[in-house]
């Protein structure tokens, strides 16, 4: 059965790069730029994983993130962050809000492939 | 630095002489403009002329030569404490900076520089965290890296990608590349000709006491009337610096109109000046008299004054020196200061007899004053400014009034037993 990874980034350059990369991975990538709506999107796509940027229109990733996991089936789901800003601060906030995985930009792709695949490992084993 | 420190007390001791600096420079054979350079440490001194200075001054030379300002002594402690990994000799302080005065100096100013970039990459920090504009410039340009280092790792290290994946990233590398070095340029040219750069030096109040220094806290031109708007400030830096400026320019002018120079010069005919009778006599606030006479021209008052303003916070928002009383440069000041206990009783005019504890434990005359900046609606509550005017005493003058013992700040004073002591001293033993 298929993987399915939810990349929400408003940035299409980075957003088509990162689904170039996981499509040869095997991943099905869908991907969203929109902050306002995203919550609504990620529990329409129920995908295995979701990449989240933290800075998008609308509505700020570490927003959607604390929305998502007052979601009682949405607790558990893996949630890469993405973000420009990372100072410990940030990073704290992140952690606070209940992200999965916190990566600063610009970061390379095997970082991003190594994250995403030692989520779903984790995600899968628990 | 030990002329500079000699240019220093030539300065104190003519004025508490009550010579002007013509006629100094005049009884020893040397131009009123030789002399302001010496006295302003731009010229070094010695010999004769030093022998016959202090001769016009009726003072020994040494008492020109010897001893260190207590200004530079506490730089140096301060100095000292904020040294990381390195345990300076504090009892040995004294005999550092009178040994190699050059040194010392140079020492202290490095720390106040130190001191004032710190504050500045503290400003910078808190810009980048809370300026939105910035914050936003410097997203787009990582952003836009991030998007370039995973297209151009795409296509360097995939080996077989499909033409229309490559002829794709190409664009987007393209695309990419075009954007950051806009957006690069913009972030630019934001620091460098928007606020970041206006506001480069962090400490704007350091410019603003330069510059009032520059003119001894007296502007003949304001005294005949210019609008204060009129001066070039051009030479600033910063726009935080020359709004501040400004904003006491406009302070002066209007107490120069309440107060005019050749009204206060007859009022005070060469007596001791008492700021209830001048504000009684010019019908103005203690507040005005106090900056009026701390902004008369040299040889008005037979003593060196000084003057520190603060607001309600206890932050110093302006100070006029006085050679012998410590002043902090960055707030911090100690608490004892009639200048904060003014605060506590609000038009309430203090005078107060103080030594500052250290090593020369000069005695100062003090004035203090607070009073409201002004409401702005019904049942809001003021806020209050102090004002302190700081005269030195002569050696000797009786005093009716008790003396109270205050510090500079509490890193550098010696009374442990302060109950007001904010944090432990640096002084192990004293002076």
């Amino acid at each position: 059965m298929s993987r399915k990874v939810l990349l929400i980034e408003d940035e299409p350059n980075i957003a088509e790069a990162i689904r170039f990369l996981l499509t040869r991975e095997g991943w099905q990538v869908e991907t969203h730029s929109e902050g306002t709506d995203a919550i609504e999107v990620i529990q329409g796509a129920q995908p295995d994983l979701v990449i989240l940027d933290v800075m998008l229109p609308g509505k700020s990733g570490m927003d959607i993130l604390r929305d998502l996991r007052e979601l009682d089936d949405m607790r558990s789901l893996p949630v890469l962050m993405l973000t420009a800003r990372g100072q410990s601060r940030d990073r704290e906030m992140a952690e606070n809000a209940g992200v999965s995985r916190f990566m600063t930009k610009p970061f390379s792709n095997a970082e991003v492939l190594t994250a995403v695949r030692d989520l779903h490992a984790q995600a899968t084993q628990s | 630095m030990r002329d500079a420190l000699t240019g220093s007390r030539i300065r104190e001791r003519r004025q508490i002489a009550g010579l002007r600096q013509a006629e100094l420079a005049r009884r020893v054979g040397i131009s009123a403009s030789y002399l302001n350079l010496i006295e302003h440490n731009r010229r070094r001194i010695g010999g004769k002329l030093l022998v016959d200075i202090a001769a016009a001054l009726s003072v020994e030379p040494s008492v020109l030569t010897q001893g260190i300002e207590a200004t530079l002594i506490s730089a140096l402690r301060e100095a000292a404490v904020d040294a990381v990994g390195q345990q300076a000799e504090v009892d040995a302080l004294e005999e550092f900076a009178g040994r190699f005065p050059g040194w010392a100096g140079v020492l202290a100013q490095m720390h106040r520089r130190v001191v004032s970039l710190e504050r500045t990459v503290e400003t910078l920090s808190d810009r980048l965290t809370h300026d939105p504009h910035l914050a936003a410039s410097m997203h787009e340009v990582l952003s836009t890296a991030a998007a370039i280092r995973s297209t151009a790792a795409i296509l360097a290290e995939t080996h077989e990608i499909e033409p229309e994946w490559q002829d794709r990233f190409h664009r987007n590398l393209h695309q990419d590349a075009e954007r950051l070095a806009d957006s690069s340029k913009s972030l630019v040219a934001y620091l460098d000709d928007t606020e970041t750069a206006d506001d480069r030096r962090g400490v704007p109040l350091e410019d603003v006491e330069a510059f009032f220094e520059r003119h001894d806290h007296h502007f003949p031109e304001i005294e005949a009337g210019a609008d204060p708007s009129d001066l070039d400030l051009s030479g600033f830096d910063s726009t935080a610096a020359r709004t501040v400026t400004r904003g006491f320019l406009d302070v002066y002018a209007t107490d120069a109109r309440a107060m005019p120079l050749d009204a206060v010069k007859a009022g005070l005919d060469g007596a001791e000046p008492d700021p209830l009778k001048l504000a009684a006599q010019f019908n103005v606030d203690i507040a005005t008299v106090l900056r009026r006479l701390a902004a008369l021209p040299e040889g008005v008052l037979r003593r060196p004054t000084g003057l520190v303003i603060c607001d309600a916070s206890g932050s110093i928002l302006f100070t006029k020196s006085v050679p012998g009383f410590a002043m902090p440069r960055f707030g911090e000041a100690c608490p004892l200061w009639p200048l904060f206990q003014a605060l506590n009783r609000p038009l309430v005019p203090i005078r107060r007899r103080i030594v500052q504890l250290g090593r020369s434990a000069a005695e100062f005359d003090c004035f203090a004053y607070a009073w409201p900046q002004g409401v702005a609606g019904y049942d809001d509550a003021p806020v209050y400014h102090s004002v302190m005017l700081v005269r030195s005493v002569e050696e000797g003058q009786p005093s009716d009034q008790a003396i109270a013992r205050v510090g500079p700040s509490c890193r550098v004073c010696p009374n442990d037993d302060c109950a007001s002591r904010r944090e432990p001293s640096i002084l192990s033993e004293g002076f």
